[in-house]
């Protein structure tokens, strides 16, 4: 009568593959996904139906990606979308390169016909490992079933350490339904993977010192300092050393947008004030951030005077664009508590002498700001989209999640909405890729029901994605979508207006669908805005509501984004409104 | 200026087209490439030539290091290296030129590993100004194939 001191030796302790997949979603808390069926992972379907976790099952797969990434941004925690192999795995693709672009984190599980199969250009059999490899942090096919377990197990611990990304594990039919032990979960610990996540102690200090001699310095923040949740140390930082705050798109909510430290959003359609503090700063600090063409502008005249500093987990991001004094390679919440607590011990800090140093810096910042700050021109009854955003933020107290599309509808959000708090604004910053802000919506709002969730989408890219509104229909998401109308491509528009001579080449919508018709077949409430005084009460209503709505509001057709900086210009060389 | 960069890999399908594509994907040229197993079975050694200027080669550096199966990455440039590589070559050897191939062969230090009644292919090693000297003097001769391994090259131990 002997105990059997190991389990999995006994053939009774072995699952199948569809059972020890669900097995460890739920052993990494994961009670939501998003996904499409199909041949390859009904195993994997059957099995779901019996287990508590929640499956979306959207409409197409490029929405289960962006689902399972609004989900993952708002949350912070790692989105897990299914698809099927072929197509389904191939649908998929915009979505996972639009989360590697922006570090999210995501587990995209992917059918795969069986291993005899594989090379056979079977049917939906498509090499989605060698597809996404350069757009996933990893990927894997499981060929041994034996390694099922430690591979999911793996997977989601690179999708939300060091830098996070998405992962994307190809399951084989015949490994799904084959049968494996489950192995008892240990620290997982990889040779070949350690991210760095504490500062050297020198090169903090060297940074502190470096920011306490400055006069005139600046933070310029990215979507590390939210991946990180280092808003408050961040803060702290800024208030303690009197300093202003740019933000890059991805980092809007990482510093209180209404703080009067904060110069808003910098780079093609950042603020005046931005642009111009880093141009005549003597220090950036750069945190979080990866210095993007789209945030530098023409790269030798971008802070020109400063030094630089940076910190970033990625090693890779240092120095790739803009020589950097004193890298620091490190998670940001811990760089930040680091430099927080290196001042607060120093003799040389003193916060009414830093506050007073800096005082004419502020006052000059305050000048640029005042004399450019982020407006538009009224034009009687017409609607314009700036209005509509600042109603959306008065209306909403600044406290909504948005998600954007991409283009003119995206930088008008990012412009006017106040974001005080960080994974409130869910956008495609890295990818600029059309058709993310409704399913994201989706997502965000089945992570927080009782939230506000709003898509401010233009009239061409909530095509992209719109068959997604019957998602949000099936499964309780009552998003808003407000569509800024204009029948035109804006973005794309803007430029042809101000670079090629006003030639409208496919740009122009000439047919567009009755978007209020439209949410009504969706079973949707559809609301329109004609004029000005539309605005108000179409979003009153809209917010009143418990149902999904569409509004559709019809804003002045030529309305650019300005300020502007052309491409390939100094960031100085703004056009203004 | 050119770098060899030797770097460890974890011995896994598709751990070859992490690095390749990245290379491609990123715009870095390779000039040589050459890949084997090590000592120990599960990892790979990668000895590979590539042009740039110290912020290019460091960025592919850091990137080839994030790779997941990337174990270890040296610029071998950086110190004291040996460096070699392997050619074959089929060179027209008719009666008139057969002794004159040989001598340069032999010159060299390399060796006939292949006859026919027009032809020798040798086998000669060395590093790539070596290889490039033989190739510049069997030229004339006429050379009728030539195949390169790519340099593999290996850092000098510590003189202490």
């Amino acid at each position: 009568m002997s105990e059997p001191n190991n389990r999995k030796d006994y053939p009774m302790s072995k699952i199948t593959g569809s059972q020890a997949i669900i097995k460890c979603l739920q052993e990494e808390g994961i009670d939501t996904i998003f996904g499409f069926p199909g041949g390859a992972v009904i195993d994997l379907y059957d099995e779901l139906m019996d287990s508590d976790i929640r499956h979306i099952l959207v409409r197409h797969e490029q929405g289960a990606v962006h689902a399972a990434d609004g989900y993952a941004r708002a949350t912070g925690k790692v989105g897990v979308a299914l698809l099927t192999s072929g197509p389904g795995a191939t649908n998929g693709v915009t979505g996972i390169a639009t989360a590697y672009l922006d570090s999210i984190p995501l587990v995209v599980l992917t059918g795969q016909v069986p291993r005899a199969l594989i090379g056979n250009d079977a049917f939906q059999e498509v090499d989605i490992v060698g597809i996404t490899r350069p757009c996933t942090k990893h990927n894997y096919l499981v060929k041994d079933p034996a390694e099922l377990v430690s591979t999911i197990r793996e997977a989601f611990y690179l999708a939300a350490s060091g830098r996070p990304g998405p992962v994307l594990i190809d399951l084989p039919k015949d490994v799904v339904a084959s049968m494996m032990p489950f192995p008892e979960k240990k620290p997982i610990k990889m040779q070949t993977y350690q991210p760095n996540l504490e500062p050297h102690p020198g090169q903090i200090e060297k940074a502190c010192k470096a920011f306490l001699k400055a006069k005139r310095p600046v933070l310029y923040i990215g979507g590390g300092v939210i991946l990180s949740n280092a808003n408050k140390e961040l803060t702290e930082l800024a208030e303690k050393m009197a300093t202003p705050v740019t933000m890059t798109l991805m980092g809007l909510g990482g510093f209180p947008g209404t703080n009067p430290l904060s110069l808003g959003m910098l780079g093609m359609h950042g603020s005046y004030a931005s642009n111009m503090a880093v141009a005549k700063s003597d220090l950036l600090i750069a945190v979080g951030a990866r210095f993007d063409d789209r945030v530098t502008g023409r790269l030798d005249a971008f802070a020109p005077h400063a030094e630089i500093i940076h910190i970033d987990i990625d090693p890779t991001s240092i120095s790739k664009n803009v020589e950097v004094d004193i890298p620091i390679v490190a998670d940001c919440k811990h760089a930040l508590l680091a430099m927080n607590g290196w001042l607060d011990d120093s003799k040389a800090f003193d916060a009414g002498a830093v506050a007073d140093k800096h005082q004419p810096w502020l006052d000059q910042v305050k000048e640029w700001d005042d004399k450019h700050p982020l407006t538009y021109r009224e034009e009687g009854d017409i609607i314009k989209p700036q209005y509509v955003i600042e109603v959306l933020n008065k209306l909403t107290g600044g406290d909504a999640i948005i998600t954007t599309e991409v283009g003119q509808n995206q930088m008008w959000a990012a412009q006017f909405y106040k974001f005080n708090h960080p994974r409130r604004l869910l956008t495609s910053g890295g990818l600029g890729t059309m058709g993310y802000g409704l399913p994201a919506a989706i997502g965000a709002k089945l992570a927080f029901p009782d939230a506000t969730v709003i898509d401010v989408a233009g009239d061409g890219s909530i095509q992209m994605n719109i068959q997604e509104l019957a998602t949000a229909r099936q499964w309780g998401a009552p998003v808003k979508v407000a569509i800024l109308n204009n029948n035109y491509l804006g973005m794309v528009r803007q430029w042809q207006e101000l670079f090629y001579n006003k030639r409208y080449s496919a740009t122009v919508m000439e047919i567009t669908p009755d978007f209020v018709e439209l949410a009504r077949a969706y079973g949707a409430v559809g609301l329109r805005a004609k004029t000005k005084d539309e605005v108000e009460p179409v979003i009153k209503e809209a917010l009143a509501t418990d149902n999904l709505v569409i509004m559709d509001f019809a804003i002045s057709r030529e309305e650019g984004v300005f300020p502007m900086v052309p491409a390939g210009k100094a960031t100085t060389e703004m056009l203004l409104v | 200026m050119k770098h060899t960069l030797s770097v460890l890999l974890q011995n896994k399908p598709g751990a070859l087209s992490r690095v390749t594509g990245l290379f491609s994907g990123r715009g870095f040229n390779i000039e040589s490439l050459c890949v084997a197993e090590t000592l120990d079975p599960k990892v790979s050694c990668l000895t590979l030539v590539t042009r740039g200027d110290n912020a290019i080669v460091e960025q592919i550096t850091k990137q080839l290091h994030k790779l997941i199966d990337v174990i270890k990455v040296t610029d071998i440039t950086e110190g004291e290296f040996v460096e070699r590589e392997m050619v074959l070559i089929r060179v027209k050897a008719e009666a008139n030129t057969r002794a004159e191939v040989l001598r340069v062969i032999d010159i060299f230090r390399g060796k006939v590993v292949d006859v026919s009644p027009t032809s020798y292919a040798v086998e000669i090693t060395g590093p790539e100004s070596k290889i490039k000297a033989v190739i510049d003097i069997l030229r004339p001769i006429g050379i009728k194939e030539i195949i390169r391994t790519g340099t593999i090259a290996m850092p000098r131990a510590p003189k202490k």
